[in-house]
């Protein structure tokens, strides 16, 4: 049973100074799908994200991966064994172009160092074709193959989350976390955005885990959902449980503000 | 539209000049040949102030590597010279072994100490490390200071001078094209590494460690690879070094010597090759061009690099580093 969940996290618990961000959340994502993770503002998404990827520690609970546990990876080791991720805030290096930023993701796949490269030998000169033709590839499929050679952070706001979504496909991952992937886009990008996710999890057998606060696009395109409410999951399962589930209904009611519903 | 419109990847650390290709065969070609034809232009005086200029080249390319690429501020560089001259100087007067034999001695215990300073240092903030290599370079002096074995005070004389497939290397001359030759391995291993995988890791890493991490990039081992790189310039050119004056003593590996590399790359602009070697140059040639003034003449190279840094802090070099 456990052995067809590729990502599975159980009794997991964050604090920062007292404050719990994640209150013992059992989570868990089946091989191939797509799911989402919603919840108000401040629930404690991007801090569950965070603790998956290694970036932050939590005091205890288990995170297992393909067979693999992950708590006590570092945030590189993590993305080694095929998880990767965007932030939030979309963070492009700058001064790059954009086929630079994505061959940053080839970089955990493959392995030659400052000697083969000093000495230009012939394996290191066969890495850099691949390395290159690959992160062209990734950008070809998510559609910005022609802006390979602008400077990354000079594209058009849409353009730079696809960028980071291409950055994050050069990992070659098994599972794939967009935090918040729709933020700031106009109601076409969002349509693109949505069939490029399908399309990642269809054409390329990635799995995808997406924290969003449009639930237009989370009801189209999850087969489970996940509700997130105070570092407690409180919901979990199809979109029509979700939206029927007084939990949530009540969990959004309470926000301070609307933001949740867009 | 662009030249390179068929997916080239820009090269970096050249900046926007330089970007045609046969402009810089050119640019290349013409340095080369100045560079041959220098010592019978120039007399020895000025020889012997270019060997030191291209001396710092190398020094100041190393640097460049750890400042440049890694965005990490090495305080302490003067140590991984004195480490390299040091090495020679013991193994070849105390141990009696050949400049060639102790060569690699050198190299590795430039690695080494990279290791052992950056591997514990490199994995806190940055910050620290400019603390830790501050510290490092007062300790690697003071050693060579009070040790029997490095000749305390005095330091150590007669070191041998090499020889090359029965090349002896003995005046002045031969020691500059040795320099002209240590110089050019260092600009094209520069350019290599820049634009390798190691070399591009360095950006994305000095960008943004987060995002480099999430990218799969091992932030600790690329900064120490940097870090370590950086060592070994610093030991080659002081292995060189060593056997060129024949005489070694702590006070050519002062704090003010890594000032003053640090200030080549800063001035020169760092990350950008072309930059950082005219930077060198200058740092060298400066003090001497000057030398009119008497007195006063590294109070006004002073203030003269000051104003410089203040209105292009970038560096003298055009271009955004890196680019
Ligand atoms: N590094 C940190 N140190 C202290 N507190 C933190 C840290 N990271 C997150 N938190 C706290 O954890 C809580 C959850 O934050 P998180 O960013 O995970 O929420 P979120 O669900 O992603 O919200 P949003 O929808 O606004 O992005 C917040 O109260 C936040 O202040
Ligand atoms: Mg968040």
């Amino acid at each position: 049973m456990a052995d067809n969940q590729l990502l599975a996290l159980s009794g997991v618990t964050l604090a920062f100074a007292g404050n719990t961000v994640l209150d013992d959340v059992n989570f868990s994502i089946p091989r191939d799908a797509i799911v989402s993770l919603i919840g108000p503002n401040g629930a404690g998404k991007t801090s569950l994200f965070n603790s998956i990827t290694g970036f932050y520690k939590p005091q205890g609970g288990s995170v297992r991966f393909d067979g693999q546990e992950l708590l006590k990876l570092k945030p590189h080791q993590v993305t080694a064994s095929g998880i990767a991720r965007t932030f939030q805030n979309v963070r492009l290096f700058r001064e790059m172009t954009v086929l630079e930023n994505v061959m940053s993701g080839m970089h955990c796949r493959t392995k030659s160092g400052a000697l083969a490269a000093v000495l230009r030998l012939p394996s290191q000169q066969r890495e850099e074709a691949e390395i290159r033709a690959f992160s062209e590839e990734c950008l070809a499929f998510v559609g910005i193959a022609d802006e390979a050679n602008r400077e990354a952070t000079t594209l058009a706001y849409g353009h730079q989350r696809r960028v980071e979504i291409a950055r994050a496909l050069a990992t070659k991952p098994k599972l794939l976390l967009l935090d918040e992937p729709a933020a700031g886009l106009n109601s076409g990008e969002k349509v693109a955005l949505t069939e490029l996710i399908a399309r990642i999890r269809n054409e390329l057998g990635i799995s995808v885990l997406l924290i969003e606060h449009d639930m237009g696009l989370v009801m189209k395109i999850s087969e489970r959902i996940s509700v997130l409410d105070h570092g407690k999951m409180i919901a979990e399962g199809t979109a029509k449980d979700i939206q029927n589930d007084p939990k949530v209904i009540e969990a959004y009611l309470g926000q301070d503000d609307g933001e949740g519903q867009s | 539209m662009t030249s390179n419109s068929n997916g080239a990847v820009p090269t970096h650390g050249l900046g926007p000049f330089l970007q045609d290709a046969r402009l810089r065969w050119v640019v290349a070609i013409a340095i080369l040949a100045f560079l041959v034809v220098a010592p019978m232009i120039f007399g020895s005086y000025i020889t012997v102030i270019l060997t030191n200029a291209l001396l710092y080249v190398v020094l100041c390319l190393g640097l460049n590597i750890v400042v440049g690429y890694a965005g990490l501020l090495d305080l302490g560089y003067a140590a991984f010279f004195a480490v390299g001259a040091y090495t020679i100087g013991v193994l070849t007067i105390q141990f009696g072994f050949n400049f060639w034999v102790a060569f690699p001695f050198a190299v590795l215990a430039a690695v080494l100490a990279g290791v052992i300073i950056g591997g514990p240092t490199l994995r806190l903030r940055s910050d620290y490390l400019a603390i830790v290599t501050l510290g490092f370079g007062e300790i690697v002096r003071f050693s060579a200071r009070n040790l029997e074995i490095t000749g305390r005070a005095s330091g150590i004389s007669g070191i041998q001078d090499p020889s090359l497939f029965g090349w002896q290397i003995r005046t002045q001359t031969d020691y500059y094209y040795v320099f002209v030759v240590l110089a050019i391995i260092a600009v094209i291993a520069s350019f290599r590494l820049a634009n390798s995988r190691l070399g591009r890791a360095w950006l994305y890493v000095r960008h943004d460690e987060d995002a480099a991490e999430a990218m799969g990039i091992n932030r600790v081992q690329v900064k120490l690879a940097a870090y370590v790189i950086g060592a070994i310039f610093g030991a080659v050119g002081g292995a060189f070094f060593a056997a060129n004056l024949g005489a070694i003593s702590p006070e050519s590996f002062s704090f003010e010597q890594s000032v003053l590399v640090l200030m080549a790359v800063i001035l020169g602009g760092m990350g950008k090759i072309p930059g950082v070697i005219l930077g060198a140059f200058i740092i060298i040639l400066g003090p001497e061009l000057l030398r009119d003034l008497g007195e006063f003449r590294l109070l006004v190279f002073a203030v003269g690099l000051l104003l410089i840094m203040l209105f292009r802090p970038s560096g003298i070099w055009p271009g955004r580093r890196g680019a």
